[in-house]
């Protein structure tokens, strides 16, 4: 018995530390992003920066104009103020920018961002965690094509699209001794040149933009969790008869 | 045949009716037969609605596979599209698609459960080894429906992991190579494959899947139920030859099954809900990026409930051959001094083991790993022949067997976790061990599961009223 228990404690905790290891190589830290996929204004405004900054290189190929009526939007607002490309609002997303140009700039086809806020999940965060500090840790690099570097993904081949809204930054870094070896930890940001926007207001225009990738990866997300609630209502409900139900039959059973 | 019976013209349009069709049709006497005057043990307890949950959700996969069938398009450029479609356009299409996936991994929590139960209970046991043959080989067509239906989605995941077992066809010697061309219908993943995997998945598994559920089904209604305490309820009949320890199957159990059936949905629809993905374990989330073939994941890992077997597959590398050589050498040795068979059978094992033992030295340990994975699943067939305990039910078994069991258990979960990790040295040296453990249990399992104090058997099954 003892030595089961032992043998199963040892296990769990190999189990923990290998969880952990593989945690700690995941990369940057990841910073939660706002999640309101509910809050109409913030979804729309995310709507006019995705349309304004990313949709001229990032096609959304599944996700159509007409879809943004679920944000509040009237197909006449979709119409003037947020279709660029393409003429029927029954269209999909497709990006301004011809593919072969693209990679040829980039070196590679800038992916499609319908499903991006699902597929970056992962153990580090949920897709809008990554995003929403993928957006927020450009910094000046003068090694790379771009002149652009990024902490969550080095190296990264997209330029830093809202660099006039952000300005210029530059992370700081301190030195640590762990495990033997130097690790660089992030302390701080210092702005090299100010941007249009001040930080708060630069945090809350990519946690707009963010809501709205979250919720363009499942438009049906909302009406998933509210029929959710009833659904479950009824099926407490259900149980509690079938409970009832199950006893009156087997009082005879001795 | 049954003789044609006449019914008094003062019956009612109902039993008139029933009459006209038991005449053409033994309606009432299936009826009868598997549900009203099947009589099974009453002291089931929890373990004994996994069987009936199973058959749930085989129906719910098959309605909403049919209703994913009409929007879904078969065909490596639409298949990634066609399945955002159904997610976005198709009305209550994200229900559906949820619920065909929940119900794939609630599948396999149900069927594990259920054979975990025949394990306990003792369930495969004479005269219920046809009952187990034909669970298991539901099980390896779940698997197989289970694999090419992942494919369908054509998400980097899908691509990637079928990429990865089929190439794993092609380290059988000689054959492997034409035969992983066969299985693919190309060179590589691609649309060839998605098509005849289209094929397979939504009409021949299925049709192999419901021929070997009725199988199960007319074999355990033949020999009868087992329960709890491995009791044979037939050995003690009253007078009217019903079992005394036995209940109408209708209503007792089908009142019960419903109560079980409302408790799964619960559980069920709260993930469907609430949480489709699982937190990447029912929906990777690799796969929600169409497939490339140009860009390989840094790491493939299957889904969940496949991972227990990968584990086997990826523990067997060259070094893990020496220490397999070394237990077919052992295990020979204990044959040969121990067992009291003709020395003529003994060389015949001595060469047998030879044989075995150059194979695995000549063939690449890859392929040794296929034979690992397919063996972990195709033991299991041989329990009922390996358990030689003299009592069915873990109730009277010794102590520490229900310990052994636990390990088991605690040990097929952490071979599934590792399955889903990528490879490093501390986890490949424990995968080695739980995969020694895992095969260990069973073939060894005619040796231990004869030792120890063994409790007394009741003549009667245990059972407090509710």
């Amino acid at each position: 018995m003892k030595n089961i228990k032992q043998l199963a404690t040892g296990l769990v905790m190999v189990l923990v530390l290998a969880t952990g290891a593989h945690a700690a190589s995941g990369g940057a830290v990841l910073d939660k992003a706002p999640g309101k996929t509910t809050d109409l204004a913030s979804l729309q405004n995310g709507a006019k920066v995705f349309v304004n900054y990313c949709l001229n290189c990032h096609s959304a190929a599944f996700m159509r104009f007409n879809r943004l009526t679920d944000i509040g939007l009237t197909e006449k607002q979709i119409k003037d103020n947020l279709m660029f490309t393409t003429e029927k609002v029954g269209e999909t997303m497709k990006a301004a920018i011809d593919p072969k140009q693209a990679k040829e700039w980039f070196g590679v086809n800038p992916p499609d961002l319908t499903l991006i806020a699902r597929s970056r999940s992962g153990p580090g965060g949920s897709g809008a965690d990554y995003l929403y500090t993928y957006m927020r840790t450009f910094y000046r690099d003068d090694t790379k094509v771009t002149g652009w570097n990024n902490l969550v993904f080095p190296n990264v081949a997209m330029p830093h699209v809202l660099w006039e809204l952000q300005g210029e930054r530059k992370p700081v870094f301190e030195e640590r001794q762990e495990h033997g070896h130097a690790v660089k930890i992030l302390k701080g940001w210092e702005q090299v040149s100010p941007g249009t926007m001040t930080q708060i207001q630069y945090d809350q225009t990519v946690g707009d933009l963010v809501n709205f990738l979250q919720w363009m990866g499942e438009p049906a997300q909302n009406t998933r969790v509210r029929v959710g609630v009833w659904v479950l209502l009824f099926l407490g409900l259900f149980t509690f008869l079938t409970w009832r139900l199950n006893a009156a039959y087997w009082k005879d059973i001795k | 045949m049954a003789e044609f019976k006449e019914i008094s013209p003062n019956a009612n349009g109902g039993e008139k009716l029933m009459n006209w069709v038991d005449n053409r049709f033994p309606a009432t006497k299936l009826f009868k037969e598997h549900m009203s005057e099947y009589y099974a043990p009453k002291n089931f307890n929890i373990w004994y609605i996994f069987g009936s949950l199973s058959l749930l959700v085989l129906v719910i996969q098959i309605v909403t596979g049919i209703f994913l069938v009409m929007h879904y398009k078969p065909d490596a450029a639409l298949a990634f599209g066609s399945v955002e479609y159904i997610m976005r356009d198709v009305p209550w299409g994200w229900l559906i698609r949820y619920m065909h996936s929940t119900g794939a991994s609630a599948f396999f929590v149900v069927v594990y459960l259920h054979m975990f139960r025949g394990l306990m209970y003792g369930s495969y046991r004479k005269p219920r080894e046809l009952v187990w043959l034909f669970g298991c080989a539901i099980f390896l067509a779940l698997m197989a429906e289970a694999f090419m239906g992942y494919l369908l989605p054509w998400g980097q995941m899908s691509f990637w992991g079928a990429q990865v077992i089929v190439n794993l066809f092609s380290a059988i010697p000689f054959i492997g190579p034409d035969l992983a061309l066969l299985i693919r219908g190309d060179f590589v993943v691609g649309d060839a494959t998605l098509n005849r995997f289209f094929a397979f998945h939504v009409i021949a598994v299925p049709l192999v899947l419901l021929g070997l559920v009725v199988a199960h089904i007319i074999a355990l209604h033949e020999v009868g139920s087992n329960n709890p305490d491995g009791i044979e309820i037939k050995a003690n009949k009253g007078p009217d030859g019903v079992p005394l320890d036995g209940i109408p199957f209708h209503p007792y159990y089908s009142v019960h099954d419903i109560f079980a059936v409302s408790m799964f949905l619960f559980v069920f629809t709260a993930i469907v809900f609430f949480a489709p993905e699982m937190g990447g374990y029912f929906l990777e989330y690799n796969n929600f990026i169409p497939a490339d073939p140009f860009q390989t994941p840094l790491h493939i890992a299957p889904v969940w409930y496949f991972t227990p077997f990968y584990t086997l597959l990826r523990a067997v590398t060259s070094e893990m051959m020496y220490v397999l050589i070394a237990c077919v050498v052992v295990g020979t040795a204990l044959a040969v001094a121990k067992a009291k068979i003709p020395a003529l059978f003994k060389g015949l094992i001595v060469g047998a083991a030879l044989a075995v033992v150059a194979m695995m030295m000549a063939i690449d340990a890859k392929f040794w790993g296929v034979v690992a994975m397919g063996g972990g699943v195709v033991i299991l067939f041989f329990l009922p022949w390996l358990d030689n305990s003299p009592v069915k039910s873990i109730r009277y078994r010794p102590t520490w067997h229900k310990y052994l069991y636990a390990a088991f258990v605690i040990n097929f979960f952490v071979i599934g976790y590792l399955g889903t990790q990528p490879v490093s040295e501390i986890a490949g040296r424990i995968s080695q061990a739980g995969t020694l453990f895992y095969f260990g249990f069973f073939i060894l399992m005619p040796w231990w599961s004869r030792l120890g104090t063994f409790k007394p058997v009741p003549s009667r099954v245990t059972f407090t009223a509710h």
